[in-house]
């Protein structure tokens, strides 16, 4: 220990005061980047990352902004964001209405990525998941509209797989079929080739972040059909089930009731939506009364 | 305008002495270099020759050679991500090869931004402004720690959200967009608002590359420091200095006449605008200092 001179006392009180100075200043800048970095987490919902991104979280950290990405991409898919694009700045993105993600087999762009911010453990291109498609407006879709436009089935990389279309009977003519596009969630990648095809004015079906496109189960959920096909049989005694007898107006029967006083079913002809009957008898509006 | 012409141009008795061209043949030779840098980056996307690919942060040569900013790669370390293979080569070409010709030579010899704030220095010598404000030159420091720091609890590669010189330069190659309002918002500054404030204070990479060239064996030396006729014109054209002092005027108090300071940044100007040629560039190593009887009393006091 050395004895402590006057001025030695000045000199360290000067060297506090600085100190505090430069933390509290550059402090407070660093409270305002850390802010603007919190804010920058949030990708908007339409801009999606490259094939095998990290999540959003991690991918702000692993991410150098190089852009090589970018460069590698042959269809001109990607973008670096500029500093006004919502998206943080530097970082690669597409926009799927732009430019839609072709899924090339040799996956360039996680190839050039230097860093692990694209998963170079992706290989197999079916298996990325840059987002999942939802059929979003069912108002406009020409196929809920009972049309066959089908274009963004017929454009699905994974076609059959990652969008089905699943026939309803048409409700409104009541004899014809819609064929509605159906999104697979764990086969589609996200390319956005549906979303940029979409022939609307504005897209009726488009790419989501998983986390916005998907719901959750709570974890105690088990659904009843699967654990009987698991188990093999019925998981209760089906015999010792009692049915409660329905409250239904006088003399009205109700079409594939089961009555276990009588053992019966009611017939379900004519019930829509049902496997059963299929041919209505009078279309309304069309061979009955206009 | 008078008053303007009427004022000593910095490096004019240079120019007198020596001829325009050998007073101002490291400037030139930087700016080749800074542009030709960007113009390599440039040629990809412009002409469709693919030498260089990517931008200052990492980029790949020929598919031959990475290159990683150590800097950027530092924060995202700091984050708890290691980058691929190519990119940990190219941290470590990048690292020694600052490590020897001195990391601030990125700042000088490299960096977009330098020919920004250089403009704006001249400028400010032109329009004769003098003052403004002062902040710490340490205060580049400072936000160093704090950007790492600020990488590891965001879990963000933090500078990069708002670093004016790889917006510039990834917006040359890539698409500037607004990122020209950053890149005149940093020149105002540095005219207006504070004597080489961008690159001499604040920003964060200088500081860091001025870490890394600590050591490096290329410097700036004075050799022929006694030949000094006090016109200041190296001091008022160093962008940083504060580290020519000892070295230059250091010989009787026993300092080598070896510029050590990190913060050098191997620039040259200082070599340009001296009439009397006492700078040069040199190692490190060549730090005896060369007064005879001086050298001699030091080792009598010892």
């Amino acid at each position: 220990m050395t004895a402590k001179t006057p001025k030695s006392a000045a000199a360290r009180r000067q060297f506090l005061f600085d100190s505090a100075k430069m933390v509290c200043g550059v402090g407070m800048l660093g409270l305002g980047l850390g802010l603007y970095a919190k804010q920058s987490r949030a990708l908007p919902a339409l801009d999606l990352r490259p094939p095998g991104a990290l999540p959003e979280e991690e991918f702000l950290g692993a991410c150098i902004r190089c852009g090589l990405c970018v460069r590698d991409c042959p269809y001109n898919t990607l973008e670096l964001a500029k500093p006004e694009t919502p998206v943080a700045t530097g970082t690669p993105f597409f926009n799927a209405r732009n430019i839609p993600c072709e899924m090339c087999e040799d996956i360039p762009c996680v190839k050039a990525c230097p860093t692990k911010a694209l998963d170079h453990g992706l290989t197999d291109i079916n298996k990325a998941k840059m987002g999942i498609a939802v059929l979003i407006d069912h108002e406009t879709c020409l196929n809920f509209l009972g049309l066959r436009c089908d274009v963004c089935y017929r454009v699905c990389p994974v076609i059959d797989k990652a969008i089905t279309l699943d026939m309803v009977p048409n409700a409104r003519t009541g004899r014809h079929a819609m064929f509605l596009p159906t999104v697979h969630s764990e086969h589609c990648t996200g390319c956005g080739k549906c979303e940029k095809s979409c022939v609307l004015e504005e897209a009726a079906i488009r790419v989501l972040p998983p986390k916005l496109a998907k719901g959750e189960l709570g974890k105690h959920y088990r659904v009843g059909w699967e654990e009987q096909k698991k188990a093999g049989h019925s998981l209760i005694d089906e015999s010792k089930m009692i049915d409660l007898p329905d409250r239904l107006p006088e003399g009205a029967v109700l079409p594939g009731h089961y009555d276990p006083a009588s053992g019966h079913t009611e017939s379900m002809r004519g019930m829509a939506g049902s496997e059963a009957g299929v041919i209505p008898s009078q279309p309304p509006g069309l061979g009955g009364k206009p | 305008m008078n008053r303007i012409a009427a004022r000593k141009r910095i490096g004019a008795e240079a120019v007198e002495e020596k001829g325009w061209l050998p007073a101002h043949k490291w400037l030139i030779l930087r700016r080749i270099s800074q542009f030709g840098i960007l113009a390599l980056f440039m040629l990809g996307p412009l002409a469709g020759i693919w030498i260089v690919k990517g931008n200052l942060n990492y980029s790949y040569t020929l598919n031959f050679l990475p290159l990683t900013d150590p800097y950027v790669a530092l924060q995202s370390l700091m984050t708890g991500h290691v980058p691929e293979t190519l990119g940990l080569v190219g941290i470590a070409v990048v690292l020694v090869f600052y490590l020897l010709v001195g990391g601030r030579v990125y700042c000088s010899w490299v960096c977009p931004v330098n020919v920004v704030t250089d403009a704006a220095g001249w400028l400010r010598d032109r329009l004769g402004i003098k003052g403004g404000s002062s902040l710490s030159r340490n205060t580049r420091y400072w936000i160093l720690a704090m950007t790492l720091l600020g990488s590891a609890l965001t879990g963000v590669v933090l500078w990069e959200l708002i670093n004016p010189v790889s917006m510039l330069h990834r917006g040359l190659i890539f698409g500037l967009g607004a990122a020209w309002t950053v890149v005149v918002a940093v020149f105002l500054f540095d005219l207006f608002v504070m004597t080489r404030g961008w690159c001499g204070r604040l920003c964060p990479v200088g500081a860091f590359y001025s870490l890394l060239g600590r050591w490096s064996p290329l410097r700036v030396s004075a050799p022929r420091r006694a030949a000094c006729n006090d016109c200041m014109d190296c001091f008022e054209v160093c962008p940083e200095p504060q580290v020519i002092r000892p070295a230059l005027k250091g010989g009787d108090k026993g300092v080598g006449p070896v510029i050590l300071a990190a913060n050098c940044t191997n620039c040259g100007r200082c070599i340009d605008v001296c009439s009397k040629d006492v700078f040069s560039y040199d190692l490190r190593f060549n730090n005896q200092v060369s007064a005879a009887p001086l050298a001699k009393a030091q080792l009598e006091s010892k």
